[in-house]
């Protein structure tokens, strides 16, 4: 089972204390594998912020085709970050030849582009690198987004973490999820572990979805070029994420409504009754099914976590004004923010979704019997 | 009359019939009640002489013979009585000394259920035993990683929606801008299906009807009931109870008239009207509801004369085609209750059901599409089309259900699939398989007649009698002398019993999968079989 860790904090981490974080938890998971999704960077990605940062794994023939490929676009490297490895990988761990974060200047056909454009474009190469990738083996992308890295790795997460010698490279991050465990209910794959992206938004789940199959193949049937993948069954939060936001224009708490419905008697009773009435029957085939706790990152740096209607996964939200984490046990929270009010850490029931906006001033909670926050 | 019995072509003995009656003349009281119930008169009083020779073994002892007499039970072999297995002789004997035996060998009879030029007609079911239904298993099983839920304690949403879901976009465009809504039932995905007034006896018709009002009033599940071609009792029509009713026209148009009629006093709108354009069971066959059962109220009901043979033709003759019907018809319906009801047609799975679905796809006003399998009973067909008609109803729900998928309107039409769900008692299991292959929904009849009122049928062609008016249990009857064996509270308790108890397996098998909030619609990586092409065809993991 999963064990997942996100904190997001006025001051730029160290990936390693999320890292940290999981390994307190480690009697939750396997060690078998870690994902990291950062946001808001510091560091050397600081002053690039609006530079589209791609993160993957290559072989030597992979970087060459990946260069080819960038500069027939017109893509000119902007800062470079190499990953240097050990020779040996621990137990478990595949050996790799390249990791690469590099951060582009936008082709110059692209300047005058809307930001929406550019995005949808950004998104279209990715999927081109990664088609190009499975084909021969020698590409893994997982990101390629302005300010965001994304680090994905077989092995145990702190050990993963160590071996990568993250601390030495500068990665620091405002904006940080991490998952410990590789995929549960299908073959191991790195695209299968979480957390998983798409156009600016992120999540990571706990659990299973056992409705994987409808939502997949809702999903796939849009006809949106992201809607790919599917190696894991709790793939689907982000593109569910996804598609209520940008298709359906709806706010962050009616995704609790779209995957968690609420049962027709208090469905009855609620102030928006009609509107969620229509979500609950029209977006049916979106409803998940499973024991999960789902954390994930808007564009605009909002970090969440839900519950599934049943309640089976703990999660706890705990922090203090300018660095709030999200976890799935208290020894997780108490390993990076120690010196937080106890008292006030939250554990989202299965009605609530906990928020932190990027002020990061206090958690919000929504209960899904208050009213929306915006009229769909 | 010739002395000697004739020996003619159509001749049979007991060993050429499918049933043969076993009677132990030692433990019969010649009570007579037995030959009183049988409902074919395939066994009568029977007078037989004994004539018994003595010789004895000296010289002065002449032979000699005598003459006894003895009272019992004799089988009629004529090809119009033969005896059809129903076993009520069993039923009422008060000491087991009569019961119909199923033949071992092949029958003679078949050769000879043709007199007159008539090819057989009958009820029932196709006679097959075998099902692919039954060898689907639900195969991904919550264990270690996610533990099953708890099928007793958890709370389940095992409702379905029957009508015309919207894309999600188009449905909050028409919410903002208070467009009109198709009409959404939401319902118990069990649906007891079609069975027509007049082909159902009074006291069946009662009894599911009661049986459905309970469940809904004080079991909290929506089960609704559709009425089949007929009509509908005018005080139903009338009552707060039509809600949980689905009003069916067929092409006979039998009753349209009443229905039409009572329109302006309905209390309530009724769930949905179900336009039949055809029967899995006898695809491209109409209705047929013979005389015996036309008395003077399924007459005044139905707008006929009294006795005469109402076939129902193959297609709606006011239909040019399938698009026109769907334009026309289904709008037409719509309009007569302002748009509020949902309105579905029903058609047989054949390989035109892609096509059939396609147009329905374009049709605002669409509101589902019920498929109806091979394996479906029925009231009365010809034999040849019940046994070697039609399309198994998994592949072909499956196809249409993955043609949705494939142009992203899974679900917005509602697929409900009917044709031997439960043929062999497996109620939930079929119906959880064809839950996960795509249907919103099923529909039976059969296991609702077998379970709730008793049916004797069986797919060993057992009684299959349900045509002529003489149904052993009074369940597909019009004569009073046969309806009144049927308590129609009884049918209700069992129509009761039987809901929660399917209600209770389909839990059973929700729970280990970890689905408890909502149907699982599409599931299909839930499924496995152990026959590679069903798999491949079918599109669910192969297993052994």
């Amino acid at each position: 089972m999963c064990r997942l860790f996100a904190v997001t904090s006025d001051t730029p981490l160290s990936p390693m204390k999320a890292l940290e974080a999981l390994d307190a938890m480690r009697e939750g998971h396997d060690g078998s594998g870690v994902g990291l999704f950062m946001r808001d960077l510091g560091g050397p990605f600081a002053a690039i912020k609006g530079a589209p940062i791609l993160s993957g794994i290559f072989t030597d023939a992979g970087l060459k085709k990946l260069d080819t490929l960038m500069m027939d676009i017109g893509f000119m490297t902007k800062y470079r970050m190499g990953i240097q490895l050990p020779e040996t990988p621990p137990a478990g761990t595949p050996s790799r030849d390249i990791y690469l974060i590099r951060a582009y200047d936008y082709p110059r056909a692209w300047e005058n582009l809307a930001e929406e454009e550019k995005h949808r474009r950004l998104l279209k190469v990715r999927l081109e690198l990664r088609e190009m990738g499975e084909a021969d083996g020698d590409m893994i992308v997982f990101s390629f987004w302005p300010d965001v890295i994304m680090i994905k790795e077989i092995g145990d997460p702190l050990t993963v973490g160590r071996y990568m010698d993250l601390d030495r490279h500068g990665i620091t991050a405002r904006i940080i999820m991490a998952q410990g465990r590789q995929n549960t209910n299908y073959a191991i794959n790195l695209y299968a572990c979480h957390p998983f992206f798409l156009e600016g938004f992120a999540t990571m789940t706990n659990g299973e979805n056992t409705a994987f199959i409808p939502v997949k193949e809702f999903l796939e049937s849009r006809g949106f070029d992201g809607y790919i993948g599917f190696q894991s069954d709790s793939e689907v939060f982000v593109h569910i994420l996804h598609y209520i936001s940008t298709f359906l224009d709806l706010p962050l708490d009616a995704y609790k409504h779209i995957i968690t419905p609420l049962p027709d008697e208090a469905l009855n009773s609620h102030p928006d009754a009609s509107v969620l009435r229509i979500l609950k029957q029209s977006c049916r085939r979106l409803i998940i099914d499973g024991p999960n706790c789902i954390i994930g990152n808007l564009p605009d740096g909002t970090l969440f976590m839900g519950q599934d209607s049943k309640k089976l996964r703990p999660g706890i939200v705990g922090g203090k004004p300018g660095i709030w984490a999200f976890s799935s046990e208290v020894c997780g929270l108490d390993t990076v923010i120690p010196d937080r009010d106890k008292s006030k850490d939250f554990q989202p029931m299965h009605l609530d979704m906990a928020m932190v906006g990027p002020d990061r001033k206090e958690v919000k909670v929504c209960r899904q019997t208050d009213r929306l926050s915006r009229q769909a | 009359m010739s002395a000697n019995g004739q020996i003619i072509p159509s001749s049979l003995s007991i060993s050429d019939l499918p049933w043969q009656i076993r009677w132990n003349q030692d433990k019969c009281t010649l009570c007579g009640s037995c030959t009183a119930v049988c409902p074919v008169n395939s066994i009568e009083l029977g007078v037989f002489r004994k004539r018994e020779i003595k010789a004895g073994t000296g010289f002065a002892e002449k032979p000699s013979s005598s003459q006894t007499i003895r009272y019992g039970i004799r089988q009629r072999t004529s090809p119009a009585y033969a005896c059809v297995g129903c076993a009520m002789c069993s039923l009422v004997c008060p000491n087991d000394a009569i019961a119909p035996v199923r033949n071992d060998g092949s029958d003679k009879l078949r050769y000879h259920i043709n007199q007159g030029g008539q090819p057989k007609s009958r009820g029932g079911r196709r006679n097959d035993p075998s099902g692919l239904l039954d060898q689907i298993k639900f195969i991904r099983i919550s264990m270690l990683t996610d533990p099953a839920l708890d099928a007793g304690r958890h709370t389940f949403d095992v409702n379905t929606l029957l009508g015309r879901v919207l894309e999600p976009r188009d449905a909050l465009k028409h919410q903002r801008e208070h467009g009109w809504m198709p009409p959404v039932r939401e319902i118990y995905p069990l649906v007891i299906g079609g069975m027509s007034f007049g082909a159902l006896s009074p006291t069946m018709w009662e009894g599911l009807q009661m049986g459905v009002a309970y469940l809904n009033e004080e079991m909290g599940m929506p089960v609704r009931i559709c009425t089949g071609e007929g009509g509908c009792p005018p005080r139903l029509l009338r009552s707060r109870f039509l809600k949980y009713v689905i009003l069916q026209i067929a092409s006979g148009y039998f009753g349209w008239d009443e229905i039409i009629h009572a329109i302006p006093e309905m209390k309530e709108d009724p769930c949905a009207i179900e336009i039949k354009y055809g029967q899995g069971a006898k695809p491209g066959d109409g209705g047929l509801l013979m005389w015996h059962k036309v008395n003077k109220l399924i007459a005044a009901i139905r707008g006929v004369p009294e006795r005469v043979s109402l076939p129902s033709p193959p297609t709606h003759q006011t239909q040019y085609s399938i698009e026109e019907s769907v334009a026309k018809m289904i709008q037409s319906m719509s309009m007569a209750w302002g748009f509020r009801v949902p309105v579905y047609p029903k058609i047989s799975a054949t390989s035109t059901s892609l096509a059939v679905l396609n147009n329905l796809t374009r049709n605002p006003y669409a509101a589902g599409l019920a498929i109806d399998g091979e394996d479906g009973g029925t009231g009365a067909a010809y034999n040849v089309s019940m046994n070697h008609m039609g399309h198994p109803i998994a592949s072909n729900l499956r196809d249409c259900y993955l043609n949705l998928v494939k142009v992203g309107k899974q679900n917005e039409i509602p697929l409900f699939a009917g044709g031997g769900v439960g043929k062999n008692g497996n109620l939930a299991a079929n119906a959880a398989a064809l839950i996960m292959m795509g249907a919103s929904g099923v529909q039976t009849g059969k296991y609702i007649m077998q379970a709730a009122a008793g049916c004797l049928g069986s797919e060993q062609d057992r009684c299959n009698i349900c045509n002529i008016g003489l149904c052993p249990k009074g369940i597909a009857s019009q004569d009073p002398r046969i309806y009144r064996r049927l308590d129609a509270e009884k049918v209700a308790e069992r129509v009761v019993d039987l809901y929660l108890a399917f209600d209770m397996e389909l839990r059973k098998i929700l729970a280990p999968l970890g689905r408890s909030t909502s149907l699982p619609i599409g599931m299909s990586d839930a499924l496995g079989i152990n026959d590679y092409h069903a798999a491949e065809r079918l599109g669910i993991r192969y297993v052994v």
